[in-house]
């Protein structure tokens, strides 16, 4: 028993090897003072202060946040309705519909880009930022509806019911009853679109026009130009941002299940 | 609260998602101007120009490629969901986290990460020349291996979550049944684990196949000319031939594919739509 332990341990450890060690590798050589090999000559911070002054890369940020900001919102408030209107009120051919809307998932990524790069072109609207908002919202939304959808399902109606029982409105019932009980899953679901967001390349690639650099495209073109320990620091940096963005959501989990013990 | 709720997603998916779909299986069927615009005359002259070897072997790679690339994943994934799933209560949360944090990581620094290593000036070649173990450099970078290297890379982590879920929920007791029958250790797994987590194998599985097929960061930035997947083709014909058309066409096929996997994991695992 011992024995097979160790091995899968071992097994275990070699897989968290094989993940972390490029980004670590990654991470300190952005310290390298080197710009072109993958010789170590001596510690710097000079890769940072290039990042932190590049004002393409800081433009590119801001847009990516604006986009992944815009759809998110737009997203959840359409997801959160449409799941809870599918929960509701069924009707027929309510399951075609929802395995329908689910489709962008599982649709490669390549296609949907391009799809939509025919549609704003045929429709005659040029591409921008604009058009890269409305992309994003079509692969958020159907994450909200499941993420939600999923919590939706485990909920005891009973629970609106007595809220109903007791003389509240539809409305109230639903704003003071269900709304907070569903509140982790449209956090996870929220911080899920918005990091999907922030992080897609292909549909952005296609659906952007010339200005509409966002910091995935950045990114990309600096990959395509070449190797700079100046991509290397901005790695880094994504890298603690999405971890940070991790310890955020357990951390609100966990504050949620001490407030609302109820329909975990 | 009534249904006029599902009414402004079933419109901005009906316009931004649906339409544009329908566009391009229309567009599939049409031609290219002489100028690159579209020519509005319907065919399945796309459909069979397809049928060229040049572009079955692009599909039929993507293919191999996909399929490697979730064996590794399957025969990497199981033994780290395994102990996870096995761990106390608290380190299985530590575990599940590490694997969560590469897969909220950025895809592009994440695949970036692999050409600082494997170019010819790389890490890799500094180390291993360094140490004198070779006179000249290994190159890995813009082939094959890069390319598979990149996509188990990339999507381990969609294999090891639903392995985990699959293994947490397994009955201990019927395993120590199994060994105290006298079951060897391939027997246990084979016969008794296996079976029982089969909907997490399948769903790992199906999780790490679909993007695999239709990947183009990965071959885009770690292939060379003749690592070319669908995925690249694709954009291919869109962006640098321009024959709008004929790469839609390419696109319904590699959909195609894809529904075939999804229908297939619905068949297997049992569940209907």
């Amino acid at each position: 028993m011992t024995k097979r332990r160790g091995w899968l341990l071992g097994l275990s450890l070699g897989n968290l090897l094989f993940l972390y060690l490029p980004i670590a590798v990654l991470a300190v050589f952005s310290f390298n003072a080197s710009s072109m090999t993958a010789q170590w000559q001596g510690m710097t911070l000079h890769w940072y202060r290039v990042m932190a002054e590049d004002a393409a890369l800081l433009t590119a940020l801001q847009n990516s946040l604006l986009v992944a900001l815009v759809s998110t919102a737009i997203a959840t408030v359409l997801g959160v309705s449409a799941a809870v209107s599918l929960e509701r009120s069924p009707f027929r051919g309510h399951r075609a519909i929802e395995g329908a809307l689910l489709l962008p998932l599982v649709i490669p990524e390549v296609m949907m880009g391009v799809a939509l790069l025919l549609f704003f072109v045929i429709v005659k609207v040029p591409l921008s930022l604009v058009t890269v908002t409305i992309a994003h919202t079509a692969f958020n939304l159907p994450l909200v509806l499941v993420i939600v959808r999923a919590r939706l399902r485990r909920l005891d109606p009973r629970l609106e019911e007595a809220a109903r029982d007791l003389g509240a409105t539809p409305w109230q019932a639903f704003r003071r009853v269900t709304l907070p009980l569903l509140k982790p899953a449209i956090v996870g679901a929220v911080l899920m679109a918005f990091t999907v967001s922030l992080d897609d390349f292909v549909v952005t690639f296609f659906t952007a026009g010339p200005g509409a650099t966002t910091l995935p495209l950045k990114v990309y073109s600096m990959i395509k130009t070449g190797v700079s320990p100046e991509i290397n620091a901005l790695s880094a940096v994504l890298v603690l941002i999405s971890m940070a963005l991790i310890a955020w959501s357990l951390m609100f989990q966990r504050t949620q299940r001490r407030m609302y013990p109820f329909g975990h | 609260m009534p249904d006029w709720l599902l009414a402004p997603t079933l419109l901005w998916m009906g316009v931004f998602f649906f339409a544009p779909l329908f566009l391009m299986l229309i567009i599939s069927f049409a031609s290219r101007g002489t100028y690159g615009g579209i020519e509005w005359t319907l065919s399945f002259a796309n459909y069979r120009a397809l049928a060229d070897t040049l572009y079955l072997q692009i599909y039929f790679r993507s293919l191999v490629f996909a399929t490697i690339t979730t064996a590794l994943c399957l025969l990497l994934g199981f033994p780290l969901a395994y102990h996870i799933a096995r761990a106390p209560a608290r380190w299985q949360g530590v575990w599940l986290i590490l694997v969560m944090i590469p897969f909220w990581t950025n895809f592009l620094v994440r695949t970036y990460a692999w050409i600082f290593i494997l170019r010819t000036e790389g890490l890799l070649n500094t180390v291993v020349m360094g140490l004198g173990l070779r006179q000249d450099p290994i190159e890995i970078l813009y082939t094959d291996a890069a390319v598979l290297i990149g996509l188990v890379y990339g999507y381990l982590p969609f294999m090891v979550l639903p392995l985990y879920a699959a293994i947490e929920r397994l009955d201990v007791s019927v395993v120590e049944a199994a060994w105290d029958l006298y079951a060897s250790g391939w027997s246990v797994f084979w016969r008794v684990v296996l079976p029982l987590v089969k909907p997490g194998v399948i769903a790992g599985c199906l999780l790490v196949f679909i993007p695999s097929l239709g990947a183009f960061i990965t071959p885009d930035l770690l292939g060379g000319a003749r690592s070319m997947m669908v995925g690249n083709l694709i954009q291919h014909e869109y962006l640098v031939i321009r024959d709008w058309p004929f790469g839609s066409a390419v696109a319904f096929v590699l959909m195609g594919m894809v529904m075939l996997g999804v229908v297939g994991y619905l068949k297997l695992s049992g569940r209907k739509m």
